[in-house]
Parts: C-alpha cells; sequence; structure tokens
C-alpha cells in the first residue's frame, strides 16, 4: 500500500504527505570497513519512520548522512524534490533538518531557555547593525522567538527549569531539552538518535507521548533510531531494519515483524 | 598620618588606572578562550602588532620597506602622506580581521580537536611568527603614537582635590580615557555575547561543537569573528599602551600582566577580566606604596621594600589557586561521575 507517491491519509487520521526526503544507494565507507551498502529508502511528509537493527548495524551513520556529519561515498540525497549537493552540517540545518544526538549534546554551560533559544539560529535574521539599534525588527524578531520557544518549553513540560544551566538537569531533563531545541527550528524533518537510551520506563513513556503528540499536533515528520522493539513498534509508521550496514527489511511495523530476515538478525542466525 | 592617607588615595586611584590596561589585554584573552577554548598567548603580541600597524599606516610608512630596500637597492621609507588617525584605525580593523581570517585558515582549521597544550603551542608559535612579521613589516625603533587623545595631567581633578585635601592628585588624562573605552567595550562585549544571534552563537560553539552545527551555526565563521573581536579589543589596548609608553617591542611582554589577571578574574568571564584588572592595578600599586615607605612599613614592620610590583601579581594570582581555582568569576566547574 505504501508503493505510490501519494497523500493518504491513517486509520488515526493523521495525514501522510509526499516523500520529503529520499535516500537513493547510500554507500558509506570507513577506510576499509563498509557501513553502509547499497541503502535506500524514503521519508514522506508527517510520517514517525523508525530505523531499527542490531548494535552496528549502521543507524547512526545512516542519520548521520541525512543530517550532513558524514558525505557518502556513493549515492544521492533526494530533499524536498531536489538532490541535494555535498554539504556541511550547519547548511543542512539551515534547510530545515533537525537533530538529536545519541550522546547528548547540549550547551552545557547556558540554561535551558538559552539552549532552546539557539534552536531558533534558522529563525533570526535581522543584521547585526538592525540588533545593535535593537528598537524595531530586531525586537519584533526576538519577542517572536522567544513566544515560540516558550510554547515549545510548556509542550514539552519544562517550564520549572527554564533558568536552570542544562549541566546541572539529570539525563532525562536532559534529552527533553535536547529535543526542545531540535523543535525550536521548526524543522521540516526531526531526527531523533536514540531519544529513548537509558531511560528508565517511565522516562520512556513520557517520551513516547511527547513523539507521537508532536507528530499529532504539529504534524512532524520524525525519524528517529531506537532500539526498545516494543516502543518502535508502537511509535512508528513505517520501520527501516539494517544489519551489518545493509538494509533487510522495510515496512509497517507489522510487515516488519513477519520478515524472515529480520527475525533472524534479531534472534541470531549464522551469517555466512 | 593623614598625608599618608591623602597619597595612598591618589595611589589607589592611579591603580585603578593601571588596571584598566591590564583589564584591556586580559578581555581579548577571555574572548578567545571562551569561544574556542584557546589560550591564546599571542594576545600581547596583537596588540604591539595592531599599534605597529596603525602608527604605520598613519605615518605613511612602506611596509617591508627594509626588505625590500636590501632586495632591490632602493631607498624607500615613506610615502609621503598622513593618514587620519580615525582612517588609519579603520584600515588598521580591516588588517586584523584578515590575520584573524588566516589564523583561522592556516592554523586553527587544522588543529580542530586537538590537546589544549597543543593549541596553546601554535598560539606560542603565532606569537614569534607575528612580531617577526611586524618587525619586518614596520621596523623596530620605538615609535610614538598620537592619535589625539589628551594626555597629561588632568586639571580638574587636579584642582578639586587640592581644594579639598591641600594636595593636587595626579591623575593623567590618558588613563581616564583609557577608563572610559574600556567600560564602553566591556558593556558592548556583554550584551553582544548575551542577547544578539552571533553572540549566542559565540557562547554555542564554545560549549559544543557538534549541538553549535546542528542548529545550523558555521564554526568557522564564529572562529573568525571571534579572533576578529580579539583583534579590536588587541587593537585597542595597543593605541592604550602606545600612547602611554610608546610602540615598542616590550608592550608584548605586557600579556604576561593579564596572565595574574586573568587568575582573578577566571578565564571565562568578560567582568571578571575588568575586576580582576582593577584588583591587580590597584593591590600592586598600593603594596608598593605600603611596603617602600618609611613611614608605614619600616614602622610597622621595621623594614621596607621595593619594587614589588613586578611579583605582587603573581603572588596574589597563586592565592587564587590555591583557594579558588576557577577565579571570582569563572564558571564553577561541575563534573558529574
Amino acid at each position: 500500500m505504501l508503493d505510490t507517491n501519494e497523500a493518504y491519509t491513517t486509520e488515526d487520521g493523521r495525514r501522510i504527505g509526499e516523500v520529503v526526503m529520499e535516500m537513493k544507494n547510500i554507500t558509506l565507507r570507513f577506510g576499509g570497513v563498509v557501513a553502509i551498502k547499497d541503502i535506500s529508502f524514503d521519508i514522506r511528509e508527517g510520517e514517525i519512520r523508525a530505523i531499527i537493527g542490531p548494535n552496528g548495524a549502521g543507524k547512526s551513520s545512516m542519520l548521520n548522512v541525512i543530517s550532513g556529519f558524514y558525505n557518502p561515498q556513493q549515492g544521492e540525497v533526494w530533499y524536498k524534490g531536489k538532490k541535494r549537493p555535498q554539504m556541511k552540517p550547519y547548511q543542512v540545518a539551515r534547510q530545515g533538518i533537525a537533530r538529536t544526538f545519541q550522546n547528548i549534546a547540549l550547551f552545557e554551560g547556558m540554561t535551558v531557555l538559552d539552549n532552546v533559544m539557539t534552536g531558533r539560529f534558522r529563525q533570526m535574521n535581522t543584521s547585526l547593525w538592525a540588533q545593535a539599534i535593537w528598537k524595531g525588527p530586531a525586537e519584533r524578531e526576538e519577542v517572536a522567538n522567544r513566544e515560540a520557544v516558550e510554547k515549545i518549553i510548556d509542550f514539552l513540560e519544562i517550564q520549572h527549569i527554564r533558568k536552570t544551566p542544562v549541566g546541572r538537569l539529570p539525563y532525562g531533563l536532559k534529552k527533553r531539552v535536547e529535543l526542545a531545541r531540535a523543535l525550536a527550528a521548526e524543522p521540516s524533518i526531526l531526527l531523533l538518535d536514540e531519544p529513548m537510551a537509558g531511560m528508565n520506563v517511565e522516562e520512556k513513556e513520557d517520551m513516547s507521548r511527547f513523539i507521537l503528540d508532536l507528530n499529532d499536533e504539529f504534524g512532524s515528520t520524525i525519524a528517529l533510531i531506537e532500539h526498545d522493539m516494543g516502543v518502535v513498534m508502537d511509535l512508528s509508521d513505517r520501520v527501516v531494519v539494517m544489519d551489518y550496514g545493509k538494509k533487510i527489511g522495510d515496512g509497517t511495523p507489522d510487515e516488519v515483524r513477519k520478515n524472515q530476515a529480520v527475525i533472524d538478525a534479531y534472534l541470531g542466525v549464522a551469517h555466512d | 598620618m593623614p598625608e599618608q592617607l591623602i597619597w595612598g588615595m591618589e595611589v589607589f586611584l592611579n591603580g585603578l588606572m593601571a588596571g584598566v590596561l591590564y583589564a584591556l589585554v586580559a578581555l581579548g584573552f577571555v574572548l578567545i578562550f571562551k569561544a574556542s577554548g584557546i589560550f591564546n598567548y599571542a594576545q600581547g603580541v596583537m596588540a604591539l602588532f595592531a599599534a605597529l600597524t596603525l602608527v604605520g599606516i598613519m605615518e605613511g610608512q612602506v611596509p617591508f620597506s627594509h626588505l625590500i630596500n636590501a632586495v632591490f637597492g632602493t631607498e624607500i621609507h615613506h610615502f609621503g602622506w598622513h593618514v587620519p588617525a580615525f582612517l588609519a584605525i579603520v584600515f588598521t580593523m580591516v588588517v586584523m580581521i584578515a590575520l584573524a581570517w588566516a589564523v583561522n585558515k592556516f592554523i586553527f582549521r587544522h588543529l580542530v580537536n586537538q590537546e589544549p597544550i597543543i593549541l596553546f603551542m601554535a598560539t606560542i608559535g603565532l606569537a614569534y611568527f607575528l612580531e617577526g612579521v611586524g618587525d619586518i613589516m614596520w621596523g623596530s625603533d620605538i615609535k610614538k603614537l598620537d592619535v589625539g587623545l589628551p594626555q597629561g595631567i588632568n586639571l580638574a581633578i587636579d584642582e578639586v582635590t587640592y581644594n579639598l585635601f591641600d594636595y593636587g592628585f595626579f591623575i593623567d588624562n590618558l588613563d581616564l580615557w583609557a577608563t572610559l573605552v574600556a567600560a564602553l567595550l566591556v558593556i558592548g562585549l556583554v550584551i553582544f555575547a548575551q542577547y544578539t544571534k552571533q553572540g549566542r552563537a559565540m557562547r554555542a560553539v564554545a560549549d559544543d561543537h557538534q549541538a553549535a552545527l546542528s542548529v545550523g551555526i558555521s564554526l568557522n565563521f564564529i572562529w573568525v569573528m571571534v579572533w576578529s573581536l580579539a583583534g579590536f579589543v588587541a587593537l585597542v589596548a595597543g593605541i592604550m599602551w602606545g600612547t602611554k609608553s610608546g610602540v615598542q617591542f616590550s608592550l608584548s611582554l605586557i600579556a604576561l600582566k593579564a596572565l595574574p589577571v586573568l587568575m582573578l578574574g577566571g578565564f571565562t568571564s568578560i567582568p571578571g577580566a575588568i575586576v580582576g584588572g582593577l584588583i591587580i592595578g590597584v593591590g600592586e600599586k598600593i603594596f608598593e606604596f605600603i611596603m617602600s615607605s618609611d613611614a608605614l612599613a619600616g614602622q610597622w614592620f621595621g623594614f621596607t621594600i621595593s619594587a614589588t610590583e613586578n611579583w605582587f601579581a603573581y603572588v596574589l594570582a597563586l592565592l587564587f589557586l590555591v583557594f579558588r581555582p576557577q577565579g571570582l568569576f569563572g564558571e564553577k566547574i561541575i563534573e558529574r561521575v
């Protein structure tokens, strides 16, 4: 049912749009090691797309390719109907692809509010001179950005720690702040690298709820990597399964669950 | 004894003024350290280089004239024009921005993610390289720098204090100007760092490279910007020191006095650099005044010592290292295990 490139509506009434990003035959090597081998898949507007696979399958490498941190040796990245030339990570970010990191990359010395504000970097366009004068465009822009940021802070329920330096927060909250910063960019695609890694059950439930709400209320397109199979199957619309750098499955959670190659990869079958 | 008190007040004020000049140099260190974690040993030399370039442009000196004369057997020294101070400052700033760009492009871009000690060594190399280039470019003679800042005793203060205490304080006009400029500079920098897009980006880059990239910040742009800012601060410091004591190569040594200032103020705090500078300036002047005075130290301790200004700042810094290693205003070092 997902072979066509047309928009459709899911059973729970969410609208899934056209393909916003397409990876075509991506191959990524580090010296002699092949991290990703000839993988193709697409991400559609408004869907939650998961990339799963055992340790070392190349999931994070894939995310790094999408966000421009790695440049693949072969293959093409198509974004919003155009082939993307080789880009630096900050250029990719400015195009509207925001991400979080597996090992949390926050500005530890800055407050939660400042951290989330940096996420608005893309939306800050007044010149340095206008900012020096402050009154007028610069002030209006700052106010607008602050409003957007406060909304996100409310949404993720981190109001109580707005002024706390991030370095002092516990792990679970840091993960949430990182998500807030990525959201602040109002991205076309939100990339989450193991958003639930290292969390306890309660924190995982919170995070799952946020991801679902985000997608539901704002129609965010989300691509995420996750280890916890239960979580992935509950959250995502479509799943890509990777193993040893290769794609071994792609489809709805149900399709993937029945896929023999996937079952083998997870339960362990001798690789020849 | 009241006589000593009045002199002490004058010494105190002069100490504040001297401290402002230390603070100006320290400020350049803080900027670069904050944004890139590099302890820039070359900051003092940058001040020297900026001052040399400024004088050279104002006087219409031909750059590399000695070299050109030696190679081609010519006899050129000056273009024969004089550039007004304001314009020369603008040109010098352009040179400092070009320097910032070159430093990033040819040195620090290639040293990303290296150990701090390696970055530090690179700045030592940069310091000697820049000193050499300054020498070849503009010559090594002591030059007079006059950008039109008023100099000499401030008569108003002299008169007021004379009427009050029967003793006129000697406060140099130049020092007053330096104070004013430093105050404006600090206010400007703090506002810049806290409230502007680029300022926020600067703090972000200082904190985490990956995260900064992921929100769309170009590291190279920020680094060039920070080195340019440090170049600007160096230029201001160069103008003040150069006007006060002539543009000479010993200027690069004032960088060393910024070290104790930084240990007091903290390496990461802009206001800290200023307060640290003032404490060092006042501390060493007052200490010298007390310890070398027969009426004070002579009576209290039975001996006097002089020339304490050379080492007092370092001893003070040492005490701070023992009791408060992050400085007065430095960010607390929090580490989770």
